[in-house]
């Protein structure tokens, strides 16, 4: 496989910066970058061996690095790697990668060296999935989320339930196979009770999956109201809260198409931009088209009603489009002073904040809102959560083989056709923690880290 | 000094069930076939238990017989007790199993060799294979005769270097006291295959007379029988005998461990590994220590001998202790031993090393069959056989060998997994051995196989015949209870009513109330006015495949899926250890399996999921 380089630490300023170098001539890269002060070549040293020394450019000196050697297969990737640290800050960190790719390395894509372990079989695909995640990761939530599933919390639970499947058809497997043998029968009450426990076990890991998604993917959210009540105030409040906005959301930058706010542990995708600065227009066109569908196709409202005037009648006309959605009341400018007709429009929601976009006051209690309409609560992702869809799905399919085993039972089937499905759910728990490879598992191993290429 | 004795196509070394049937399915595809046995009188023998069938052994019998076989015939014709086992559980795991007569099923098969055309039987003991060039070219008998072949197939059982152990005694023997086979197995390790050694046992024969029947549970065989072959008829068919059943007690137990330091297996004298599935008394008793009692059956050995036979009571302690043992037990405490219980070890081959087509890969035209690749059970080891013989005769013939798939049979489940993962033990088969047990029903062994013995030319075109006549008359019967309705009356009521299921309101589909479980297809013939007079056999088809139609399918997708990484094969003669990523161990097993799929690269133990998806990417990339 060819050599790749990448600065593997944050694209930002920080104390050091790692540049990654992997693949089968990385050393002999890196032995062209970096010329170690003990005088031995980098060609020269061992693994797991690191040297002090400069990394330099067709002889122009850099910066004074440390620079440590893997020997394929004892590396992250499998293959041979070197990293070299140096200085903290973009100018250095960059010198150096383009000195690596100078000499011979090609810019590493995003998760390749992820990639390569695991076509190296230094991970498995589930732990790459992992991985991915935690690389993508848009907020604290989301990586705790990430590393729980690396950790291996979903695979032991889904281990668990896969072993008591295993007991029950090795149970059934040894009644069907020594007849004449005093083996126990399986009575269908102990089927029954075994693949309800079962059911429970696997409803619980994908319960709370929507929640993760929301937390990994964000809340699809539009910020409606009349002109003037201070959309465009929210809107740069939201995103000057803390600006950590994300738009790694795949083929999109933030621009064209979304624009991504983190509002404390969750990430809302404030759709189209353009039309968030235009939504001033928003109310006026309320009978347009386009103006419904947005609404119609929002995960969250975001209603923004001015609190220091009555009510008018194109609040009125909003309030009724907004029956039946998820959304919020945005009560804003405490700071002007609020006036009673006020009440005849909170009356028609159930999640209201007060807030001063001008003063940035009261936003914290908006994230709070929506977490509770959402109902994500951080420890929900303490425990178990399912990542993506291919584990959903699994998760899924095994469950409804449990719980149409299970109504087999209730109607008297025999057991060998019992045992077909209670395999299949089986089955389906192995694909998802790897220890199964069929075909759609590998569909997805080329989807996902484009191999092959 | 060596002389000339012929040529044949074919050499069949070793006359039990594997030899048999891989010599018969030679001769009758035209091969000059010749069969050696070191004694003629132990053609077809049952050195252990005079039985056939059993869970799992009963469906290889079927397809053995549908691909055009023997077993099931001489089962049918020999029987003399048969059950269908399981019959509360499910058709996927119905297994027919008989007690035969020992003595006139090896004169049936002996005949039945002796009358077949092609087909040479020689009493002698093969001591030498000729290879050159890397092919078979020869065998040499131990007296110094040699015949020019173009295949052999090994299928030595336990005669191999066969040694029998009794307690502190051990000699060397082949089963039954015949003698071992002595010469083969250098010559086979001289030709590059590696061999190990297996050990398996058999219990004491004891005398009818000494034993109290009426102290024991009373066995006998079905009402109705089922018989083995598809084409016997299961008219006239009747059981001659019971067999009974008794436990162990702590007495017995005790008897045991306190003699296991004269057993050879505890005290090391046996190298052989034993079948998991198979244990010996003392096995059982030191590893499930806490079973207070031991099943055994006490099955008669012939309708002309009085010699019972004691199974579960496989031993390879002292004769002294035998007896001692064997007295502690209800009905047998005063029972006479007429032979003793024996361990035996043999040389067998890791059937890693074999082709699918059960052909060894170092050495073409060589083919193993039964024991001596591993197995364990005669029916084991004539499905193998008949496969070997299939083989060598299209090779010569230059026709397209026979792989048949895990999916199609469990000839198939079995031939895979022996040459795939190979085997620790003697290899037993067991239903739970099959991942499509719903699909690989003992009752359509033969829509599964005869289309494919009768390609191969084992199967005759009437059979073929019959069969589609009898697929088209469950097809045609499926379609007309699917469609036909049924209207509700007291009568039909009543009768859904005490089968613990709910009556009709309206009318339905016929083939609705045939999908309830509780209901049969003959419950509901009263009631159903159209309906045609059907053979019994297309009657329980089209039951069947009613009432399992959702799950069938069920299995028929997972058996989709699994073909596509079936049909990724591999190429031969790969050097794994130079694919990138595999790990050591996997490219080691890899090299020493060749797998011919990714499927089959699967299913090696010691790959691992994480192997298997490096060589699909490797072999993307080798055809990109």
């Amino acid at each position: 496989m060819s050599t790749i380089a990448a600065i593997s630490t944050p694209n930002a300023v920080g104390g050091i910066a790692v540049i990654r170098i992997s693949g089968e001539n990385a050393i002999e890269v890196a032995d062209k970058i970096f010329n170690p002060f003990h005088g031995k070549k980098v060609i020269e040293m061992e693994g797991y061996t690191c040297a002090y020394g400069i990394a330099n450019n067709d002889g122009e000196r850099i910066d004074d690095c440390i620079l440590t050697v893997f020997k394929a297969p004892h590396s992250y990737t499998g293959e041979d790697t070197v990293e070299i640290s140096c200085h903290g800050g973009l100018f250095v960190s960059r010198k150096i990668l383009r000195a690596a790719l100078k000499n011979g390395a090609t810019n590493a894509e995003a998760g390749e060296f992820t990639k390569r372990a695991f076509l190296n079989g230094k991970i498995d695909l589930t732990q790459a999935e992992a991985v991915m995640d935690i690389i993508s990761a848009k907020s604290d939530l989301e990586l705790k989320m990430a590393e729980n599933l690396r950790g291996g919390a979903i695979f032991r639970k889904t281990e668990k339930c896969s072993e008591r499947l295993l007991k029950l058809l090795g149970g059934l497997a040894a009644w069907a196979d020594y007849p004449d043998e005093d083996i126990p029968e399986v009575e269908p009450d102990y089927i029954r009770s075994e693949l309800e426990v079962s059911a429970r076990e696997l409803f619980s890991l994908i319960e709370y999956y929507d929640d993760g998604r929301i937390i990994r993917d964000g809340v699809q959210t539009v910020i409606v109201g009349r002109p003037n009540v201070g959309k465009s105030t929210l809107f740069n409040c939201l995103s000057g809260c803390e600006r950590s906005i994300v738009t790694d959301i795949a083929g999109t930058t933030r621009d064209i198409v979304e624009e991504t706010v983190r509002l404390g542990d969750i990430v809302l995708r404030l759709s189209d931009t353009a039309g968030i600065h235009d939504t001033d227009d928003l109310i006026e066109n309320i009978g347009v088209e386009i103006a419904e569908k947005t609404i119609e196709s929002a995960e969250l409202i975001i209603a923004v009603f001015d609190g220091s005037c009555p009510p008018t009648e194109d609040d009125f006309k909003l309030i009724k489009k907004l029956k039946n959605k998820k959304c919020i009341a945005v009560i804003n400018k405490l700071d002007a002073g609020t006036v009673p007709e006020f009440k005849k429009i909170e009356n028609n929601f159930i999640h209201k904040v007060y807030i001063s976009a001008k003063e940035n006051t009261g936003i914290n209690k908006l994230e709070s809102a929506i977490k509770e309409i959402f109902e994500i609560y951080p420890e929900n992702f303490s425990s178990v959560l399912v990542a993506n869809e291919r584990q959903k799905c699994c998760i899924e399919k095994a469950l409804n083989c449990i719980n149409e085993a299970i109504a087999a039972v209730d109607s008297g089937e025999m057991l060998d056709a019992i045992n077909v499905v209670v395999d299949e759910a089986e089955q389906h728990l192995l694909e998802l923690t790897g220890e199964k490879i069929t075909d759609a598992v590998v569909d997805e191993v080329f989807s996902r880290f484009c191999v092959g290429k | 000094m060596s002389y000339k004795m012929g040529e044949f196509d074919v050499a069949v070394v070793g006359a039990g069930h594997a030899g048999v049937e891989a010599a018969l399915a030679s001769a009758r595809l035209g091969c000059k076939t010749v069969m050696f046995t070191i004694s003629l009188d132990q053609i077809a023998n049952m050195p252990c238990n005079p039985s056939i069938g059993g869970t799992a052994k009963g469906h290889l019998v079927r397809e053995i017989d549908a691909l055009g076989g023997e077993m099931g015939k001489a089962a049918d014709k020999c029987f003399i007790q048969s059950r269908m086992l399981n019959r509360g559980k499910g058709p996927a795991v119905h297994s027919l199993r008989v007690q035969a007569d020992r003595v006139m099923y090896h004169n049936y098969m002996k005949q039945v060799c002796e009358n077949q055309e092609n087909l040479s039987l020689k009493q002698a003991e093969v001591s030498e294979i000729i290879v050159k060039d890397g092919k078979i070219s020869g065998i040499i008998t131990s007296l110094g005769a040699e015949y020019s072949v173009k295949a052999v197939i090994i299928a030595t059982g336990t005669y191999l270097k066969g040694k029998i152990h009794i307690g502190e005694t051990s000699f060397e023997s082949g089963p039954d006291s015949a003698l071992p086979s002595r010469g083969l197995s250098k010559s086979l390790i001289d030709n590059g295959i590696e061999l190990r050694r297996f050990k398996t046992g058999t219990p004491c024969r004891v005398h009818k007379r000494s034993i109290d029947f009426e102290s024991m549970e009373c066995q006998d065989g079905d009402e109705t029988i089922v018989p083995f072959s598809f084409e016997t008829i299961a008219e006239n068919l009747e059981n001659k005998v019971s067999c009974y059943v008794t436990y162990t007690n702590s007495n017995t137990h005790e008897v045991i461990l306190s003699n296991l330091d004269r057993s050879p297996l505890y005290s090391g004298r046996i190298e052989g590994v034993g079948p998991r599935y198979c244990p010996s008394i003392e096995d059982k008793v030191v590893r499930f220590s806490d079973k207070p009692r031991h099943q055994l059956f006490v099955e008669p050995m012939g309708l002309s001998t009085e010699e019972y036979y004691l199974q579960g009571m496989s031993s390879s302690l002292p004769e002294d202790v035998q007896l001692a043992f064997l007295r502690t037990i209800k009905g047998l405490e005063n029972v006479e031993i007429m032979r003793p219980a024996y361990a035996i070890e043999y040389d067998c081959c890791d059937p890693v090393q074999l082709l699918p087509t059960l052909e060894f890969k170092k050495v073409k035209g060589l083919y193993g069959a039964g024991q001596f690749n591993g197995s364990s059970g005669y029916e084991e080891a004539a499905a193998q056989g008949i496969v070997a013989g299939i083989n060598s005769a299209l090779k010569i013939q230059g026709r397209e060998s026979l792989i048949l798939q895990r999916a199609s049979s469990y000839i198939g489940t079995l031939i895979d997994d022996l040459v795939t993962k190979g085997c620790s033990d003697p290899y037993r088969m067991m239903t739970s051995r099959s991942e499509y047990r719903l699909i690989l029903r003992q009752d359509n062994a033969d829509q599964r196989l005869i289309p494919i013995g009768y390609k191969i030319g084992l199967v005759s075109k009437e059979r073929l015949d019959k069969l589609n006549q009898k697929i088209s008359l469950t097809e045609k019967e499926i379609r007309r209870v699917s469609r036909g309705t049924i209207s509700p009356t007291d009568e039909l009521n009543n009768m859904l009513e005490s089968k613990g299921t709910s009556p009709l309101k309206t009318g339905c589909k016929i083939a609705e109330l045939i999908k309830r479980p509780q209901i049969s297809y003959s419950d509901i013939a009263p009631f159903d006015n159209e309906r045609p007079d059907l053979p019994d056999d297309v009657c329980e088809q089209v039951e069947l495949q009613i009432k399992y139609k959702g799950y069938i399918e069920k299995q028929l997708v997972q058996i989709e899926q699994a073909h596509k990484l079936e049909e990724k094969i591999l190429p031969q003669n790969t050097d794994y250890s130079k694919i990138h990523g595999l790990r050591l161990e996997a490219a080691e097993k890899l090299n020493k399996v060749q797998p011919v799929s990714i499927a089959q690269a699967s299913r090696i133990s010691g790959v691992s999921p994480a192997d298997v998806s490096m060589l699909i990417v490797w072999l993307k990339r080798e055809k990109e």
